[in-house]
């Protein structure tokens, strides 16, 4: 059926005083939505951001299954970081412009009606948006290119129930299950339990358990958003 | 459609008892198209993939066809049907019962208040 994606094996990292990762190994399944969750300082970051080459790892394998072999990487792959990594001295028309001419799969017609739905407009400067529409702007920035692997690091942390929801909306509404694969960090789930195809649930730099989210329902009779609760009791 | 999502019992399985229950209400009939699946997950605002495993179930169950090119469809078959009420009429007295279990009736009582029940309604015709 659906190949894996991402296959990580026997992935280590440490910093300074903590081993952020234990060696993990991991099948990340090609054509669905990953949620990967678990409180925060639980190493998911941190995982993310080894995948797509923004940390450097101490040890392990990591094989990223594209179809475009021999490309840069940073082109099959869309990364929302948890961050507000966007200058904020720029309009949201000029932050468009400057993807557009950064990331070739990127489409600006896309983009607009993006922004349209997400009740933002292009004249607008980021100095003066707020948190959610600064998360929503960003997911935006994400769902505009058509990119084989999109990683969202926390795109839902700290925003507005209504944020939230358009966001959601959003993502659903423009996955590709058949040329896209999406990896979501979470440390709450609320919302997106229902959207979610796969979940891992790691804590402090492991993974306690990896399955598909229906398959989990089934066989506990429970949410996900209860499994979590009894799994990092 | 309007699904209540119940977030612990899987997704695809809920989708298929919608699609179900509009098939005994009449809302589809035997032979008819389904909606893509795309047009449903957007509908319904649940993953794609849920509503690609609903129906891919469905067809193993014998509910619905895959006709290439042209899309899914409700089984012209009225087997389908009865086999369809008959599974939904089952789970329907399993939960009564349950229920009635649950309040500290015992079968004696619960067929008893059955019989009242049809009793009081044939005397309101």
């Amino acid at each position: 059926m659906n190949e894996n994606i991402i296959e990580v094996s026997n992935l280590k990292k440490k910093f300074p005083g903590v081993q952020a990762l234990k060696g993990i190994n991991l099948k990340i399944p090609e054509g669905m939505i990953t949620g990967i969750v678990g409180p925060n300082g639980s190493g998911k970051s941190t995982l993310l951001k080894i995948i797509i080459g923004l940390i450097v790892k101490d040890e392990g394998q990591i094989s990223i299954n594209r179809k475009n072999k021999g490309r840069h990487l940073m082109k099959d792959i869309a990364f929302l970081p948890e961050i507000n990594h966007l200058y904020r001295w720029m309009k949201i028309s000029e932050i468009i412009k400057f993807h557009e001419e950064q990331f070739t799969d990127f489409s600006t017609k896309k983009a607009d009606e993006l922004l349209d739905f997400m009740n933002l407009k292009p004249e607008q400067k980021i100095k003066n948006l707020s948190k959610g529409m600064v998360a929503r702007l960003k997911l935006i920035l994400v769902l505009s290119r058509s990119a084989e692997i999109l990683i969202l690091d926390e795109p839902l942390a700290g925003i507005d129930p209504a944020s939230r929801e358009r966001i959601l909306e959003s993502l659903i509404g423009e996955f590709d299950s058949a040329n896209q694969s999406i990896i979501l960090a979470t440390h709450e789930i609320i919302e997106a339990e229902r959207f979610l195809d796969y979940v891992i649930f790691m804590e402090a730099g492991e993974i306690l358990l990896a399955d598909n989210a229906d398959d989990l329902r089934a066989a506990e009779e429970k949410s996900i958003r209860e499994l979590i609760g009894e799994v990092f009791e | 459609m309007d699904i209540d999502f119940n977030a612990a019992y899987p997704i695809y399985e809920q989708v298929i008892e919608e699609i179900k229950k509009e098939i005994v209400r009449g809302e589809l009939k035997a032979g008819s198209k389904l909606p893509s699946q795309r047009k449903l997950a957007r509908r319904i605002d649940v993953n794609p993939n849920t509503v690609q495993r609903a129906y891919r179930e469905m067809e193993q169950r014998g509910l619905v066809e895959t006709k290439r090119g042209r899309g899914t469809f409700i089984k012209d078959d009225d087997q389908v049907m009865v086999e369809i009420k008959t599974e939904m009429a089952e789970t329907a007295v399993f939960n009564f019962i349950e229920e009635m279990l649950s309040l500290g009736f015992k079968k004696e009582n619960i067929l008893n208040k059955v019989e009242a029940n049809f009793n009081r309604r044939k005397d309101n015709e």
